[in-house]
């Protein structure tokens, strides 16, 4: 198996007696959607920030591409190539769909923070931020100000968002979360078509997309993973029957 | 195909917008190109120095828009930038320096060094902290100007010459004044338009609205703020060295906590976040004080209500009043 893209080692967080996170190891490999399941309160979006460097382990270490991250806040993670989503949803509403995307283009190039030059006319970032709205199905609305997309396309347009900054890994804290059915399924093949060419961990409630989406599945409960795998295996197993699946009956 | 003709279709919705944005501020600069006229027709030649004060203000209003209506920063301590502007004038003034070209450097020096120390402690803090920080520093000038005993302390300082620039008088005139102010008023604004527009300009938006996601997607988003506030702070020590020269005279009161607060209105009048409304609103401001002083002793009773009315009621300022009565563009 190829050398994974993201490893988290024994990772711990508490929050007073609380512990969130207790201990959690896994691995992305290249290419691998890797879902993240398990009831509410599990520590499913605490761990994606810890990831994401938004909040600071207390132990253990995350390591990205061969380093280790831990230390790193989430800026110096982005530019490392670590893209996520956020669970409610988070773009620039008052700039365009287009904007929105070409703000990630401009992070990866040359002079991210240049004085000159008009950044909206500029093709150099309009053309990649194009081509990124044109994979989530966005090409039409590239004009439209993210605060007036669908509740949908934001979801599109954080996933665009997240593809303009070239990643080597995307979080994807419940994409699919508040979309109604069809917008659903658009998102479904979405992100069916990235799949192979980035490194996923994809939280998400919605079992039937995760089966139909992931190739490994792990099981948070009370911060920790209870069983991880084949999705097949994990559905099959007791203890995630019991303290999971088991709910939906 | 297809695709070209959306782009197509796109660029045609486009220019309109464009073109508002650029009508007003273009009126605006061609009126006040056309103002002195005013004097020659018979308004009272004490109307352009109004005027000027007022486009000297618009300076550090518009600097301040930058950080305020731009980078959703509410500094209370603006003043400070223009006051050190006024003292470096008044100070090398007073020492035999009234050259522009060797003043503004040291302006623009010393404004960006107290704007880089200042802001980088001050960008530790959000929302109010921020707001009393800005404020303490602002104080903090305040209480050093009045201790310069040698210049003038809480006296203040009066100054017997103008600057000079390469050996002319552009000060001399009050007409050349008001264009000498004009000229630097306008290349401000195109500076910091320009600056809104860029790149940096674009994080610098985006981090007023969503400053996490701009985090995550790998800005610095307090790198882009101070840079914003020191170029800011840069620019309100250029209306410091003009306003100098106007009133031939330097104190305290240039930077103290009511006049920060006065920028602001300033801003808020016109309308945050456009640019030119800090310009109109400065304007505005100047104007209605002075008019309203002429009327009574006590126009602040008049002008703190008149103020507090008007920002209730008019959602984003003149300017927003002035796009609502414009022709609607799709």
């Amino acid at each position: 198996m190829a050398e994974p893209v993201l490893v988290l080692d024994a990772v711990r967080k508490s929050f007073g007696a609380l512990k969130v996170t207790d201990g959690v190891s896994l691995a992305v490999a290249p290419g691998e959607l890797h879902a993240l399941i398990g009831p509410n309160g599990a520590g499913k979006t605490t761990l994606v920030h810890q990831i994401s460097g938004m909040l600071t382990p207390d132990d253990g270490t995350i390591r990205f591409r061969g380093q280790d991250v831990t230390a790193f806040n989430a800026e110096k993670r982005a530019r490392h190539g670590l893209a996520r989503t956020f669970q409610i949803t988070s773009t620039i509403a008052s700039l365009s769909a287009l904007e929105n995307v070409a703000l990630g283009v401009q992070a990866k190039a040359s002079h991210p923070l240049s004085f000159f030059r008009n950044a909206a006319s500029d093709e150099r970032l309009n053309r990649p931020a194009r081509a990124a709205l044109d994979a989530v199905g966005l090409s039409e609305r590239a004009n439209v100000p993210a605060g007036s997309l669908s509740h949908g396309e934001k979801r599109a347009l954080e996933i665009a968002m997240a593809l303009a900054l070239e990643p080597a890994a995307i979080l994807l804290d419940e994409p699919l979360a508040g979309v109604g059915k069809e917008e659903g399924e658009r998102l479904i093949t979405l992100l069916k078509s990235l799949k192979g060419r980035y490194a996923m961990l994809l939280v998400e409630h919605d079992m039937e997309a995760v089966f139909a989406l992931a190739d490994t599945v792990s099981v948070l409960v009370y911060g920790r993973v209870i069983a991880s795998g084949d999705p097949s295996a994990v559905r099959a197993d007791p203890a995630v029957r019991e303290a999971y699946l088991g709910e939906e009956g | 195909m297809s695709a070209a003709t959306t782009t197509a279709e796109v660029t045609s919705v486009a220019p309109p917008r464009e073109r508002a944005k650029i009508l007003l501020p273009a009126i605006l600069f061609l009126l006040l190109a056309l103002a002195p006229l005013a004097v020659t027709i018979g308004m009272p030649a004490g109307w352009l120095a109004l005027l000027t004060r007022a486009l000297i203000f618009a300076i550090a209003a518009l600097s301040l828009d930058l950080i305020l209506g731009v980078g959703g920063l509410v500094s209370f301590g603006h003043a400070a930038f223009l006051g050190i502007g006024a003292y470096v004038t008044g100070i090398m003034i007073t020492e035999g320096r009234s050259e522009a070209l060797a003043i503004l450097p040291v302006i623009l020096g010393v404004c960006a060094l107290f704007g880089a120390i200042t802001g980088a402690i001050c960008l530790r803090t959000r929302g109010v902290a921020f707001i009393m920080i800005t404020l303490a520093f602002g104080q903090m000038v305040y209480f050093l100007a009045q201790a310069l005993s040698a210049y003038g302390g809480d006296d203040g300082l009066t100054l017997y010459e103008k600057s000079t620039l390469l050996g002319f008088n552009p000060f001399a005139s009050r007409t050349s004044f008001y264009y000498s102010v004009l000229i630097a008023l306008a290349g401000a604004y195109l500076l910091v338009r320009g600056l809104v527009a860029s790149r940096f300009g674009r994080v610098l938006r985006a981090a007023r609205e969503n400053p996490t996601r701009v985090s995550v997607t790998g800005f610095d988003v307090n790198k882009v703020r101070l840079v914003a506030y020191v170029i800011s702070g840069m620019l309100a020590g250029l209306s410091g060295f003009f306003l100098a020269n106007h009133t031939e005279f330097v104190s305290p009161a240039f930077m103290s906590w009511q006049r920060s607060g006065e920028l602001i209105f300033m801003a808020v009048l016109g309308g945050v976040g456009s640019l030119h409304g800090a310009i109109i609103g400065a304007i505005a401001y100047l104007i209605a004080e002075d008019a309203l002083s002429h009327l009574t002793e006590h126009w602040r009773v008049i002008f703190g209500p008149m103020i507090i009315l008007f920002v209730l009621f008019t959602r984003g300022g003149i300017v927003g009043m002035l796009r609502k009565l414009g022709p609607r563009h799709g």
